[in-house]
């Protein structure tokens, strides 16, 4: 099933760039661990022997924002740590992808309290959303899996016209 | 003579005008003061030689909403010596929402009592760093008081744009 | 390549760096800087934020900032009946769940005056026992990992995954458990769970051994913890510090010895104790309370008799589910148990269990009815995290990481 197979006797393969440059993306997403709470564990579980991450590509969790293209929000956010998150969201580089996981990210959970943001999805465009308090690990690949199939759909056209975040950056012009 | 019989006159004996009242409840032996003599009486436990109460296990506040004095802090300290934990209160009220640190006596009061200001608003005399501690600064009221509402004040915290 | 020429660079990026010409090297050696860690920091365990100020790369001064993760824990609990409040306990000290649930329904059971059954008690002992060492075995391999050694942290979270397997056939969920019911446990023990426990303790000393041959005589990992992060017995009192990293400082202090709940008197266990203070010290204790947790569960295992897991107090435990759907009575009960709570009497009672990561108490304020007054939390890590100025001043901002690391931290309990 490897790309052997579909390679004919010459060596050579006819696709289109769009193509091959999805299916690279997608099974080299590198995460960018927003551990916060509870999930965070469960995050790194999925990373561990018996869940296995890397089975999908995935484990090389980056820490620093420059270098991931998903962003896995495991943990309760807060309105403090709101605009922490917003600012790592703004400084991946695009295209970027969002997991919010578990129930009190996506939608506060069990947290209806005056310091708890009531899902991230008032901030943040989300992709995935993963049910669970917290999530088990299986559950977090399979939305890695969904993101997955959804970056194995994109085209080079849909990142053309990204809007650059508002950041005090020097623009050259 | 048993350990709380000795605290009683002990503390007794050194601060007459403390208005001391005693209780116990499931084993538990409360000590109810002034809240003028906190710092000299936390000062005293900790220090008396047959006492030692070295560790200042968990402070807080009690907000009792309509009642006269409104607030009542909350002392846990243990004694390793004895294997003995005591509760020491003081009322606080709400016109004059003060009391004195005790950060000089144990220096783990002073994480507490920030806590205890940012949920409560009460503020602690001589404190070396009070500020908010969970809340951002520039929050404006004090959420575990009971008027507070558990869903907050809408728009008091702020989001990011989308 | 070429040079870059001053055509090259943008005109405004040029204009910034002449702007910025007086700067000499001088000021900077003389200058302090303010350094940001956290918080989101992959060594901050969370969401701990630390300013450090910096001369060159010794830490002159730490200021932490928590309350990024708090949720309003203790304003909640005055919202809900003492029941709805125990899968929120699971969330407090996220990596040993079921301690916390033991101790809040200790602290409820001490309010309410409620008597357990001893067959519950041994099997909350079991499952705090395993919680603790769940949470060392994190401890250690985040500690690890923290300081450079990865493959730690793959085998203690391999072991761990095994406490996990154990809670998902006991409980029904493996990570936020929600165990204990105020009276007793959810349902009883398994003999599959048990017996996955009694082989889980005959081979924790064997694996640990294997965990700890690469950090025992790991010359790198000793160098860089030996005398890093040193507190000394009196001011590891006065910070407040309980659980390991008091024992570490060389004060034989432990809740289960030292006020016995449960039924921690009938076993027979060693406190560990190291006096060096240090961040070598810290990680010695935990590593010694696994095999110590082991034991208790062991004797545990031997001591449990069959019997009721819950307590013959209708009106303030749970029936179990199986009943309700069958008996009037118990229908009603829990009607009324979920509806109206359980009203302890009037009163104020302060409890403590030696959680993992130091003593985890609540107190709780009752006035009658079905919900706290008032319910506060004495969470170890934010006590811990309190000393963390006192223990890093001195120190390079790579041991910053250490220290952290071997005092355990956990954000959910300690912002609350």
């Amino acid at each position: 099933m490897g790309l052997e197979a579909k390679l004919n006797s010459d060596g050579f393969l006819v696709t289109q760039l769009d193509a091959v440059v999805a299916w690279a993306r997608k099974n080299s997403v590198y995460p960018m661990p927003m551990g916060i709470s509870c999930c965070a564990i469960e995050m790194m579980a999925s990373a561990d022997p018996k869940y296995d991450i890397a089975r999908f590509g995935s484990e090389v969790m980056r820490f620093t924002p420059r270098q991931c293209d998903l962003m896995i929000v495991a943990g309760t956010v807060t309105y403090k740590m709101s605009h922490v998150v917003k600012k790592i969201y703004d400084q991946m580089p695009d295209p970027k992808w969002v997991i919010a996981m578990g129930a009190c990210t996506s939608t506060g959970g069990m947290y209806r309290s005056y310091s708890v943001v009531q899902g991230i999805d008032q901030f943040l465009p989300v992709d995935v959303y993963v049910a669970g308090c917290p999530p088990r690990p299986d559950n977090l690949l399979n939305a890695l899996i969904q993101i997955q199939n959804k970056i194995g759909r994109t085209r080079a056209r849909d990142f053309q016209n990204l809007k650059l975040p508002e950041l005090n950056v020097i623009q050259n012009n | 003579m048993e350990l709380k019989e000795l605290i009683s006159q002990k503390l007794q004996a050194n601060f007459p005008e403390a208005e001391f009242e005693f209780s116990e409840y499931r084993n538990e032996f409360n000590v109810k003061f002034n809240k003028k003599f906190v710092n000299p009486i936390c000062k005293f436990l900790k220090e008396d030689s047959e006492l030692e109460f070295l560790l200042c296990e968990d402070m807080t506040a009690v907000d009792w909403a309509k009642r006269k004095n409104r607030f009542t802090v909350v002392y846990h300290i243990f004694s390793i010596k004895h294997s003995f934990r005591l509760v020491l209160k003081a009322d606080v009220d709400e016109s004059d929402c003060t009391i004195d640190t005790v950060s000089s006596v144990w220096k783990t009061s002073n994480w507490q009592e920030r806590e205890c200001y940012d949920m409560y608003g009460i503020k602690f005399n001589n404190h070396p760093d009070l500020r908010r501690i969970y809340m951002p600064e520039e929050f404006e009221y004090h959420p575990l008081r009971k008027d507070f509402p558990l869903l907050g004040i809408p728009g008091s915290l702020p989001l990011p744009k989308k | 390549m070429d040079r870059l020429t001053k055509d090259d660079v943008h005109p405004k990026i040029l204009q910034k760096l002449l702007e910025d010409s007086d700067i000499t090297i001088e000021d900077a050696l003389e200058n302090e800087m303010i350094l940001n860690m956290g918080p989101q920091h992959p060594a901050t365990h969370g969401v701990l934020r630390l300013l450090l100020r910096l001369d060159g790369e010794t830490v002159i001064g730490c200021v932490p900032d928590v309350g990024y993760l708090h949720r309003g824990y203790e304003k909640m609990a005055e919202n809900m009946s003492y029941y709805e409040y125990i899968p929120h306990t699971d969330r407090l000290d996220y990596i040993s769940p079921l301690a916390n649930n033991v101790a809040w329904v200790l602290a409820v059971e001490k309010l309410a005056g409620i008597e357990v059954p001893v067959r519950a008690q041994y099997i909350r002992m079991i499952v705090a026992e395993l919680a603790r060492i769940a949470s060392h075995l994190v401890a250690i391999g985040s500690f690890a990992m923290d300081v450079g050694a990865l493959t730690v942290f793959l085998w203690t979270l391999r072991e761990r995954e095994k406490i996990m397997d154990i809670w998902d056939i006991l409980c029904g969920a493996r990570f936020t458990n929600s165990y204990t019911r105020i009276g007793g446990v959810a349902n009883d023990a398994q003999p599959e769970a048990l017996a996955l426990v009694k082989r889980f303790i005959d081979e924790i000393d064997a694996n640990l051994s294997e965990c700890e041959s690469l950090l025992n005589t790991n010359r790198i990992f000793i160098e860089r913890l030996d005398g890093v992060g040193v507190i000394s017995k009196e001011d590891a009192l006065s910070y407040g510090y309980t659980g390991p990293n008091l024992r570490a400082s060389g004060v034989e202090f432990d809740l289960r010895r030292a006020t016995p709940y449960l039924q921690y008197d009938k076993v027979d266990f060693r406190i560990p104790v190291f006096t060096e203070g240090d961040c070598l010290a810290r990680y010695f204790v935990r590593a010694d309370e696994v095999r110590e947790s082991a034991k208790i569960v062991k004797q545990c295992l031997q001591l449990m008799q069959p019997g009721e897991i819950k307590a013959n107090l209708p009106k303030s435990v749970l029936p179990q589910k199986t009943e309700i759907y069958s008996k009037m009575e118990e229908l009603i009960h829990d009607f009324m148990i979920v509806n109206f709570g359980i009203n302890p009497p009037v009163g104020e009672v302060y409890h403590a269990i030696e959680g993992s990561k130091g003593e985890l108490g609540f107190y709780l304020v009752s006035k009658g009815e079905g919900h706290p007054w008032k319910c506060k939390i004495r969470s170890p890590s934010f006590i811990h995290i309190q000393s963390l100025p006192h223990l890093v001043k001195g120190h390079m901002v790579s041991d910053v990481v250490a220290i952290i690391g071997s005092i355990d931290p956990i954000m959910g309990e300690a912002d609350k």
